[in-house]
This record gives structure tokens, sequence and C-alpha cells, in this order.
């Protein structure tokens, strides 16, 4: 498809008074989106997204964390240029937002806190007026771009139905069809798979793997940590407005250490013999005793179990998940509102 | 948000840039306007498949009806009407010809109906969509904020035409069932033909639509202020009741010729021979410095908005 050559001079950056330093220098690199300080404060005084600095590299699955109210809308609105910053700069491929949208944005497909449809309309309808509103559409191939976005998220089959009429799974493969009216640079999902049942949630994995496979950057924010492990390449994670780290899905897991696993019959024994040895945060769960690796040798703790007359059935270090990655990094649970 | 610091962000981005990049394949000829009229056809087809529309549309047909029927009945025994109310004393003469149901209808509507229904229609047009969720999507196709309030307020002045029109036509259709049709006397006493008649009644009318464009601004601006089509729609009516009162209070007279309402009857001077054009003018006119106003006040307020919804 047609797109903005990202080495293309920026005619709308002339007038970039703020951000004269993000002008030209960064539209021929790798990025899809990239921040600079990016900040807003509500009227109220909120600080919702502050000093934001986020490289999104071309072709990756991007993951977007962060607990409810960490700025990860206030982000992707920013990004979309549905909220102008407070301060700093966002360009999208490689264009300044939220001055370019115009350009920008007809490469861009997005779900941004879930779908929004006209209830009095069909399916079809509702795409064919988001794709009505977009005046780089060709009117004459929309009937045919409906109908493929359509059959593309499983529901040609509930077309002509009343969209009021839909399941909230429906609606959302609906939203997500809007997002899909035309060949994309870049997808913006926002908790794509919300609502959906499992079979679903499996099948828009699959789709956001094929997207990827063909070229399209997709940045993704989900509250379901092994979704992103499963799907992402790259991942960012927010809290409290600030970006806390952002970098390959693997490194992030790597960088957490794992947990002390020991299978016994006498847990309450060998969690008083983990602590004394060092561990923390030892958890007792039926036969499980879990804790944090004391730093040296693992082989003295197991030394140190037996001598107290511990029974050991298994004994090993677990491999951390982004979702520990996560909770060492935010300092809470996932679900916990910042 | 702060109001002062992301002022003119949208004046630049949706004013002064081409509509497309210059990487999009060639279109036709008529680029600029498929740019405005694909959103706009859309817009319309929208609009009047909304149960809400039609509602609104049928209540304006309703009115001649029962209009109507309440001269019939009233002079089915031979006596005559006086004009009553404030408006143009055209009731009197619907028994001699059905023509005047249009004019008598117009005035009937003019006050509340019609300036009431496109409050809903201009107070739902940006609120509605907000209220939603969908005018983030459609911001992002991107629709472009210029051009979606420009849609936006295209639609409204097609629906003021339209909503005046199915009164005329449901009056004259009423009209010619009741009454006798045929030449008619102006207000000031001499004859037109029937079909001189039709015309100054379809010039009526779309005068009439004319008085409502200063309304509708107003209720766009409304819609720019909040996130509740119910708010926008309250509001403007509300506005729309309370300059009506304020037009009828004398100590006011000195503000009154600014009230987007003070020249609305002024319509009846087309019925004069020859016409009375002063006052036509000024509504016109009014209309006009109303549309500028709050036109360029809904554009401000919404190139600076922050979609939140």
């Amino acid at each position: 498809m047609d797109q903005p050559s990202a080495t293309d001079p920026d005619p709308e950056g002339s007038g970039d008074g703020a951000g004269g330093d993000a002008g030209g220098d960064e539209s021929g690199d790798e990025s899809v989106i990239r921040t600079r300080a990016l900040t807003k404060r509500y009227r109220g005084g909120q600080l919702a997204v502050d000093g934001l600095d986020l490289t999104v590299p071309a072709g990756s699955v991007f993951g977007f964390l962060g607990p409810n109210g960490s700025g990860k809308t206030t982000t992707i609105r920013m990004l979309m240029g549905l909220i102008e910053p407070t301060s700093g700069t966002a360009r999208v491929l490689g264009r300044p937002m939220p001055r370019a949208a115009r350009t920008v944005l007809p490469h861009v497909g997005a779900l941004i806190e879930g779908p929004a449809l006209y209830g009095f309309l069909s399916g079809r309808d509702n795409l064919v007026r988001y794709d009505a509103a977009d005046p780089t559409a060709d009117p004459r191939t929309r009937n045919t771009r409906v109908a493929a976005a359509l059959d593309r998220v499983g529901l040609a089959a509930a077309a002509g139905k009343k969209a009021k009429a839909y399941s909230l799974g429906m609606k959302q493969r609906l939203g997500l069809a809007a997002a899909l009216l035309q060949p994309r640079r870049l997808l913006v999902l926002d908790e794509p798979t919300n609502g959906l049942d499992p079979q679903g949630m499996r099948e828009i994995r699959s789709l956001v793997r094929e997207l990827a496979s063909d070229g399209t950057t997709v940045f993704l924010s989900s509250h379901l940590l092994d979704e992103i492990e499963q799907v992402c390449t790259h991942a960012a994670v927010m809290a409290q407005g600030r970006l806390i780290t952002q970098g390959l899905v693997a490194d992030l897991a790597a960088g957490t250490r794992g947990r002390l696993v020991v299978t016994t019959p006498d847990p309450a024994d060998a969690a008083r013999v983990l602590k004394e040895q060092g561990a923390g945060d030892v958890v007792v769960a039926e036969d499980r005793v879990t804790a944090d690796p004391p730093d040296g040798e693992l082989a003295d703790i197991t030394m140190a179990l037996v001598t107290a007359g511990v029974r050991v059935r298994g004994f090993g270090v677990e491999r951390a998940s982004l979702e520990d990655a996560f909770v060492a990094l935010t300092g809470e649970g996932f679900d916990v509102a910042g | 948000m702060s109001q002062a610091d992301v002022k003119g962000r949208g004046a630049v981005s949706d004013v002064r840039l081409p509509p497309r990049g210059r990487d999009q394949p060639p279109q036709p000829a008529s680029r600029r306007t498929t740019f405005y009229g694909t959103l706009f056809r859309n817009e319309l087809h929208t609009t009047f498949r909304r149960w809400r529309t039609l509602a609104l549309l049928a209540v304006l047909a309703a009115v001649p009806i029962l209009v109507g029927i309440a001269v019939k009945i009233e002079t089915g025994d031979g006596s005559s009407t006086t004009g009553g109310g404030g408006g143009p004393a055209f009731i009197s003469q619907i028994t001699n010809n059905g023509l005047f149901l249009v004019f008598t209808a117009l005035a009937a509507t003019l006050p509340f109906f019609l300036p009431m229904s496109i409050g809903v229609i201009a107070g739902d047009a940006i609120a509605g969509e907000a209220n939603a969720g969908t005018l983030r999507y459609l911001l992002v196709a991107p629709a472009g904020r210029t051009r979606l309030l420009l849609t936006k307020y295209a639609t409204v002045m097609t629906f003021c035409l339209v909503a005046t029109l199915v009164v005329a036509v449901s009056a004259l259709t009423v009209g010619a069932v009741l009454f006798p049709l045929g030449d008619l006397t102006t207000i000031s006493g001499t004859q037109i033909t029937f079909a001189e008649g039709l015309g100054r009644a379809l010039l009526i009318a779309l005068v009439v639509a004319a008085s409502l464009t200063g309304v509708a601004a107003l209720g766009l601006f409304v819609s720019t202020l909040t996130n509740s089509g119910i708010a926008a729609m309250a509001t403007t009516v509300g506005l729309l009741i309370t300059v009506q009162i304020l037009d009828q209070i004398p100590q006011l007279h000195a503000l009154q010729p600014y009230f987007f309402s003070h020249y609305w009857l002024s319509f009846a001077d087309l019925m004069r021979e020859p016409v009375y054009w002063d006052d036509l003018v000024k509504n016109l006119g009014l209309q006009a410095l109303y549309a500028a106003v709050f036109g360029s006040a809904a554009w401000a307020r919404f190139l600076a908005k922050d979609i939140t919804t």
C-alpha cells in the first residue's frame, strides 16, 4: 500500500515551536511510535502521563502494560490525536501528532477503550460509516473492503443484524473489523480480547500474529499478561503515569529472578528454614513453599532443609513469568489502580 | 483542560493541511466533492434513519393535520373564525383557501415545534457521538474535526429544510383535502393566482428554514461543550424557550432586535403586495450573524477539545 515515506521532509514541522528538537532528526529511524517527554495534565491538575519516552520499533508486536489508571489510555489517545499533550512530543509513523493526524491516521487502525457502535445501524452499516469518515478510503471499493473486514473477524453471517443486538464479543469483533478496513501500517489495539470467549481470544491472537507477519506493527494494550507473553515481541510497563521499563519481552522476564519452589510434606518447617537462610517473601500453599531465592549457593539451602529434618519431595527455581516481572516492577498486583 | 495552551492546534492541522497526503494514488477529478460528499451523504443517511428523527418529523407533520381538522370542525356550523394568538391572521382565511393552512401551520410551528426539533438534532450532533463513544472512532478514521463539524452543520441545515417542507407539504395536502383551493387574497388585499400563491408558499418555507440557521448554530455550539447528548438538547431547547419569553418582556425592547427569534414571523411580509422586505432582511441578517458567531465558537471549541469519551 501507499504510505508516507519516513524520509520525507516534514512539511508540518515548521510551525512546531515547543518540540523543535524532534523536528527532523528522528524521521529517518525505524520507530513507528516515538514520544519524547510526553506529558498530560488534566484540567483538575491530575498528572495522567508524566514525561513518557516510548519507542515502538517497526514490525514489532508491542505490549503496553500497566495497572488501571496508569495512563495507558491517555497515552493512546494522545498518540491518536484525540487529546492534546500538555507538553512533550509524539511522533507516529515519523510524523508529529496531533498535527499530522490527517496524513498519519489513514494508515492506523485503532480499537480504543472498547468498541463504540451505532446501535440502530447494522454491523455492515457501522463499518460503512467509519469508512466514509476516512477521506482517503475509496468509495468504489467500500463494500468489498467492508465485507472482507467482516469476514476476517468472523462476523460475515451477522453483518445485517442491528449492532444493538450484538453480544459484547461480537461488538468487540466489529470494532476490530473497523480497524481492518484498510491495509494498515500500525494497529493500536486497546484490550482487543475483552469480552471474548476463549475460542474468540485464540482467534484474535492468531489474527494479531497473522497481521504482524504481514509487516504491520501492532501496539497492544492488555491486562492479560500471558496474552502479552504469548503474542508480543516487545513490551513497556507503565505505572502512575510513568514508563517503568520497555524492551524485548524475553529480556523483561529474564530481568526478574525466578522463584524458589520447595515441595514438601512439612511446609511449616520448610518455611522457617527458608526464612533462616535469608529467603524473602516466603509463601506457603499446601505442600508447596515458594520464596525469593537468597544470594549465594542454592545447594546450601537443601542441606539446611535436610539438616533440619524437613522431608523434601521437590526443589527448584521456577522461571520468572512476565507477571512476576510486572509485579516486581510496579510493586503491586495488576488490578490495583495506580 | 487548559484552553489557552491548546488553542489553535486543530486550526493549523485541519485547515492548512491538504486533504490528503501527496503520496495518495490519483483520485477522480471530483476530489473536493468526494472529500465532503461521502461523509455528508453518510451523515444524512444515518440521521434520517434514526427513529428519533422520524418521530420529530411525524410530530411536525401532525400539526397541520390538527390545525386543519380543528378549523374544519370550528367552521362546520357556518360561523367564521378569527385569527387568534400572536401569529399572522392567516387562520381566518383557511376556510376560503386551503393554501392558507400552509402559512398558518408554519406560523404555528415556527415559534416552538420547529426550533425544538432543530435543537434536538443540533444538540445531539457532537455530544451524542461523544456520549456513544463513536466520536473517537470518527476522528481516528480520520474524519477531520473541521470536516466533521461542517458535515454536522450541513446535516442540521438539511434537517431544517426537510422539517419545514414536511410541515408545508402536510399542510398543503390537508388544506387541499378539507378546503377549497384557488386564487387568493394577499394581506394587502390584492388578488394573486393560485400558482403564484404556491410560489409564495415555497418561498415562505425557504425563509422559515433559513430562520432556523441561528438556532442550529447555537445548538451545535452547545453540543461541543458537553459529552451528554441529552444535556445539549435540553440546554438548546431551554435557551430557545428563555429567548422566546424574554422577547415578550417590553422592558427588554432594546435587546430584543438581537434575539434570534425576534423577526421570525416576518415571513408573513412575503404575503404583502408589494413584499415588505425590511424585517425579512433583518431576520436573514440576524440568522447569518448567529451562524457566524456560534459557528466560529463551535469550531474553536471543537478543535481544542480533548476527546476523552
